[in-house]
């Protein structure tokens, strides 16, 4: 099977799970990976050490920013005169959006968000969760090429071969009288993004009920609550920056406005897979627990026995998280010479 | 100005969704509008707030679906179309584009069509770029402002490394994250308003297209292997007890 695997980078830096797509698409055949970009040349030596037979670079500075239109026009015009049976992305925000549009320009379907597929006879079956993870379907596509984009984490990256190279093929960006401008960019909080994270600590409605704290006095009832729930998100992203993990929150937390939305965790925000999630006085909605039950080890405290929660953890603490929670960071800071 | 935003019906998301005897089926729990739909709704009246003229909201489905129609009605739209055939079952997303871009097409003079970012149903967020694709319009996904003036617009995007800051000519697609801005509730005047519309159904034949033809088939549905682990529930003497048992039991597991 030929297969394009589109790597998804922002000014140069490849998302990590564009390898891992590199590393599936390699299962399957010859592959090509596609850079589209401006001064491209490191990250297409670099697709080459993760195992790209082929680099198809756009390299021109008409595409130096990521403009839809732009970019999906020469990855079409490329897979139509190379026809590729398999076009594989990472599921980030331009892998989605990319695999999307090609999709209209080539007359065939996407199957998104894949967690695993099985090639046979050059058909595909892939497997992927819906309703956030509550049920999961097999798909297949009846037209060529096959586009799948394929979700972080959900494979394994390949390893580095420092070195290998392969052929490099030149091909035209496609420019035209495209009706978008970037204009530039403005940065996020920062820390560590939670789809990539392999481990999470999130806070949920508990965090605000630390009954130990008391409040500086002129706050009204909600905006107490608030500076209540900041305290105890403190304590979650200690622990968070002792492990190295991103900060997650409940739509509980996120609604009551403790947190921002980028932080929320479920099916309404972001659905996540680490190594390790600890969860910190959330109790466990279904829509919570949706977005983080295919975490491989999860870790409770909270201070309800019956929450749900404690049906999808390995270990839990049926205690005070805003005692249980720094004793836990400085453990660690203990064990990981910090 | 013309506006549209596409909505869908879907499950509850706080409802237990399983499959039963190969069927899916989410209980007693209501169907709703799509949650991320309602800050498209939102999205579309703040640009009629601002700008004057008329949102129209359009889905696809039976009869029921029109209930989603009447949320965004009762949220302040002004009219709303049911897209309703029998060929329209188990479409996939290029097929459902096809549909709703010719119901744009159709309407006619659309200037701003909105959609949520994705479907919590089938999850896949694939639509509102597909329906620009084949108006040939911009595509400005994921927007968490938007500012339109004249015949342009400037949108914040949001993508995994913070905002992309765009602009592009009109008539254009948008989706809508979260960080847009709470979806107004809607209102008793607007409750009252939206039980006594009549919302007319187009067919395909009014959209004058064929059924479009879905290319992507779920060959099987099934629930997920059951997760319910036996838990571990450490205590200890104390708080730092607990703690240092507990991160030993944790760094046991290798996952970090």
């Amino acid at each position: 099977m030929n297969t394009f695997v589109y790597i998804d980078h922002f000014k140069g830096n490849a998302l990590p799970a564009s390898w891992e797509a590199l590393g599936v698409a390699k299962t399957l055949g010859t592959v090509a990976a596609v850079i589209f970009g401006s001064g491209m040349e490191a990250l297409a030596k670099t697709a080459f050490e993760y195992g790209a037979d082929e680099v198809l670079l756009a390299d021109d500075v008409s595409l130096a920013d990521y403009r839809a239109e732009a970019f999906a026009s020469t990855l079409s015009a490329a897979a139509a005169s190379r026809t590729p049976d398999l076009l594989l992305f990472p599921t980030t925000t331009r892998g989605r959006e990319l695999a999307a549009m090609a999709a209209i320009d080539l007359k065939t379907g996407v199957m998104v968000d894949v967690i695993a597929l099985e090639a046979k006879d050059g058909k595909i079956t892939v497997t992927r969760p819906i309703y956030a993870g509550k049920l999961l379907t097999k798909e297949t596509c009846s037209s060529k090429p096959q586009i799948i984009t394929l979700r972080g984490r959900a494979f394994p990256k390949p390893a580095q071969q420092a070195g290998k190279s392969g052929t490099l093929t030149k091909v035209a960006a496609v420019t035209g009288d495209f009706p978008t401008k970037v204009e530039g960019y403005a940065e996020s909080g920062g820390g560590v993004s939670l789809t990539d994270a392999s481990v999470i600590v999130s806070g949920g409605r508990g965090v605000s009920n630390n009954p130990a704290l008391t409040p500086p006095g002129g706050l009204d009832e909600k905006q107490a609550e608030i500076w209540k729930a900041q305290q105890g998100f403190a304590l979650v992203k200690d622990l968070a920056s002792a492990l190295n993990a991103a900060v997650g929150a409940s739509r509980a937390a996120v609604d009551a406005g403790y947190v921002p939305y980028t932080h929320q965790v479920g099916q309404t925000g972001k659905v996540v897979s680490p190594d390790l999630y600890i969860a910190c006085g959330i109790s466990g909605a279904i829509q919570h627990l949706a977005g983080m039950r295919t975490s491989k080890l999860i870790v409770a405290i909270n201070k309800d026995a019956e929450a749900p929660i404690f049906k999808l953890a390995r270990y839990g603490v049926v205690g005070d998280m805003f005692q249980v929670v720094p004793a836990l960071t400085a453990a660690f800071k203990k064990r990981l010479g910090k | 100005m013309k506006i549209v935003v596409c909505v869908k019906q879907v499950p509850d998301s706080a409802a237990k969704v399983v499959v039963e005897n190969g069927k899916v089926t989410w209980g007693d729990a209501p169907l709703v509008i799509n949650p991320w739909d309602e800050y498209a709704v939102e999205a579309a009246l703040q640009q009629k707030e601002a700008h004057g003229g008329t949102v129209t909201a359009i889905t696809m489905g039976g009869e029921s679906a029109k209930d989603a129609l009447k949320h965004a009605l009762a949220m302040g739209a002004d009219d709303a179309i049911l897209i309703s055939d029998p060929a329209l079952s188990n479409l996939d997303t290029q097929a459902t584009a096809q549909v709703l871009s010719a119901a744009i097409q159709k309407i006619g003079g659309v200037e701003l069509a909105f959609f949520g970012r994705q479907a919590i149903d089938g999850d896949a967020g694939l639509v509102p770029a597909q329906t620009a694709r084949l108006l040939d319009w911009p595509a400005l996904t994921l927007a968490s402002t938007i500012k339109v003036e004249g015949d342009s617009v400037r949108v914040e995007r949001a993508i995994e490394e913070g905002r992309q800051v765009v602009t592009a000519k009109l008539p254009a697609v948008f989706s809508l994250v979260k960080d847009f801005g709470e979806p107004r509730y809607p209102s008793f005047m607007g409750i009252r308003k939206a039980s006594r519309a009549v919302i007319p159904a187009w067919s395909l034949a009014e959209l004058s297209i064929s059924a479009p033809a879905a290319v992507i088939a779920w060959t099987e549905i099934t629930n997920p292997p059951s997760r319910e682990v036996k838990c571990d529930i450490v205590t200890g003497g104390s708080p730092e007890e607990i703690a240092e048992a507990l991160a030993d039991k944790i760094l046991a597991e290798k996952v970090l």
